[in-house]
């Protein structure tokens, strides 16, 4: 158990490692000076330089090297060209209202999907697996920002239930319910769908098991049977995909977040790229590495909790 | 029907490409004849693409030509999906849309395939240092969401047509790398493979010759599905502003700028939505089809 953790904390940090030296090479490889693309063409050769000097864009490749990946580690991500404020302190004032978000998105996606693909699976082939799997499917096909817009028209606009464009100023706990309401339903929707069509493939494979004939034989009720022996073996590959579901519920959070317009991460990228925020993008891409390796390590580990029978290699 | 039954006869032995595209093609057939869902989805699709081929022809008007004497206007009988911002007309915009949508769906998804598919051989055929090198340099690839990566790289690299293309094919080649490596794993200690060896065949023909076409039918479904998320990723890319620039229409550009018009007019955003909804559909449907027809294990009807 002990060298799996290590072994998995090492592939972490190697992913880390090769990820931010990806970034860091193919942003120097690039055609055009960053200091260039910053300031715009028409800047004079003098702040041109002042902006390099400032980078440290006039030191040796390996020196920049060694800076960008102390700094990286140090959280030390430099200051954003735009508001002049440390990167780190941007990323970290906005990373608790997307990790809420993802985090109540992904509890709310499971309560729902892990139902309805058991409905859907004891009455295989009927009328509930069919609506099931339509649905389903359609949650799964739809980006985010089509569903977010979806709801936004219907439930923000037309009923005028909730807040169209909300000033985030409220701080009550009602106030963050109402402006965290519509973008967790959206991508707890998505995270449902993806939940379902799991639930119901693992319920499949366990329903047709010798052990639940047995149970079954035996008389227990179905509801037992399935609820607390079939469930059990079920869940296994279902938390297997939430880990992976959760980087593509990361990635629907950007969306949701400019739909919905709320502060997060995705809105800081947003606004790193179209103000051409080349620090405050680097920092952005270290933070995404960072939550991608530390989801994908927790999943590897909750394995064990779930499966006795993993093997820790 | 009787000839494609019959075994293929040792005087002519089926040429390499002929081997390969019989055995999908009989995968797709039975696909097809089995399973609504996947000739659902297989219609759809075709729709869109001729609607897509013929836009030059079909679509009342030029897709970027401005008309200001009727912006912002609803169905009516000149313009059947209204009018933009700028007057142009939403149907043409909808209709050239779609090929960028599925040019650059299309030709991600073949660069993934090729070069995942590559990857994924040699990893399983030689084994070994070279197969663990190279699966954990694609689990760490795989580790990041679509979007993520797809995004890191276009803001990187800049959003034209082709980076865009590069972008979403590499985020596609570690699913193409696994799915290839896996069977091959278990292939290669097969009979046809030793004996292949035997008769001296080079490690290139037996890989490409003798085992690829043993994968192909699963690298066509997973072809399909990805096809789906690459879509989905253009036109998501694009709502954030790393789409084709404007003027070009393409279908998430289309939902950016309807949505900064969402309270005057909601049709502009609602329509290239759901454009792009019933695309990935349509690729999603038919791949779920595809895999319940390949694989029996998984199949409805029982």
């Amino acid at each position: 158990m002990t060298a799996f953790i290590i072994k998995r904390l090492g592939f972490a940090v190697v992913t880390l490692f090769a990820v931010l030296s990806l970034v860091f090479f193919i942003v120097r490889i690039l055609p055009g000076d960053p200091a260039m693309v910053i300031l715009g063409d028409q800047a004079s050769a003098a702040s041109i330089a002042a902006l390099r000097q400032k980078l440290g864009l006039d030191q040796p490749l390996l020196v920049q090297y060694l800076n960008f990946l102390v700094g990286a580690i140090r959280g030390d991500w430099g200051v954003s060209m735009v508001s002049g404020r440390p990167v780190i302190g941007e990323v970290l004032s906005v990373l608790p209202s997307t990790i809420e978000l993802t985090l109540v998105s992904l509890f709310l996606g499971v309560i729902l999907g892990v139902p309805a693909g058991v409905w859907a699976a004891v009455n295989r082939n009927r009328i509930p697996d069919v609506v099931t799997r339509i649905v389903s499917l359609l949650g799964l096909s739809a980006p985010a920002f089509v569903s977010g817009i979806v709801l936004l028209l219907i439930f923000a606009i037309a009923l005028q239930w909730f807040p169209v464009i909300s000033s985030g100023q409220d701080t009550s706990f009602s106030g963050r319910l109402r402006d965290l309401a519509l973008p967790a339903v959206n991508l707890a929707l998505i995270m449902a769908a993806y939940v379902t069509r799991v639930t119901r493939s693992a319920m499949l494979e366990v329903l047709g098991q010798d052990y639940v004939r047995t149970a079954r034989a035996k008389g227990v009720p179905a509801g037992v049977v399935i609820w607390r022996h079939a469930m059990r073996n079920c869940l296994i590959p279902v938390i297997t995909v939430i880990g992976l579901y959760l980087g593509i519920l990361i990635g629907n959070s950007v969306l949701t977040e400019i739909v919905f317009n709320r502060p997060g991460l995705g809105k800081l990228i947003v606004g790193a790229l179209t103000q051409r925020d080349y620090t405050m993008l680097q920092g952005m891409i270290v933070i995404y590495t960072l939550i991608v390796v530390l989801v994908n390590l927790i999943t590897d580990l909750a394995y064990g909790l779930v499966d006795p029978r993993v093997q820790y290699r | 029907m009787k000839s494609d039954l019959s075994i293929p006869t040792k005087a002519s032995p089926p040429s390499e490409l002929r081997a390969v595209s019989s055995l999908a093609w009989r995968a797709f057939v039975q696909a097809f004849r089995t399973n609504a869902t996947a000739a659902v989805g297989a219609v759809l699709f075709m729709i869109i693409v001729v609607l897509a081929v013929a836009a030059p022809w079909i679509a009342p008007y030029d897709p970027i030509s401005q008309d200001m004497i009727v912006r912002m206007e609803g169905p009516s009988m000149a313009h059947w999906l209204g009018t933009d911002y700028f007057g142009r007309d939403t149907l043409s915009r909808l209709l050239y849309g779609a090929r960028y949508s599925l040019v650059i769906g299309l030709l991600s998804i073949v660069i993934a395939v090729a070069v995942g598919t590559v990857i994924g051989l040699t990893a399983g055929y030689f084994g070994g240092r070279l197969d663990i090198v190279i699966m954990q340099v694609m689990d760490v690839v795989l580790a990041f969401p679509a979007l993520i990566l797809g995004l890191i790289l276009v803001a990187m690299l800049g959003p034209t047509m082709m980076n865009i293309v590069f972008a979403i094919a590499f985020t596609a080649i570690p699913p193409f790398a696994r799915i290839a490596r896996a069977p091959v794993i278990a292939l290669r200690e097969r009979e046809f493979v030793q004996a292949g060896k035997a008769l001296g065949f080079s490690n290139l023909r037996i890989m490409f010759r003798h085992l690829l076409p043993n994968i192909l039918p699963d690298i066509l479904v997973m072809a399909s599905l990805w096809m789906a998320t690459a879509v989905r990723t253009e036109a998501s890319l694009a709502f954030i502003g790393l789409g084709i620039a404007p003027p070009t229409p393409t279908w998430g550009g289309m939902v950016r700028e309807g949505f900064e018009n969402i309270l005057d007019n909601p049709s502009l955003a609602i329509f290239p939505s759901l454009a792009v909804l019933i695309l990935v559909l349509a690729l999603n449907l038919l791949g779920d089809g595809l895999r319940d027809a390949i694989d029996p294990k998984l199949r409805t009807e029982p």
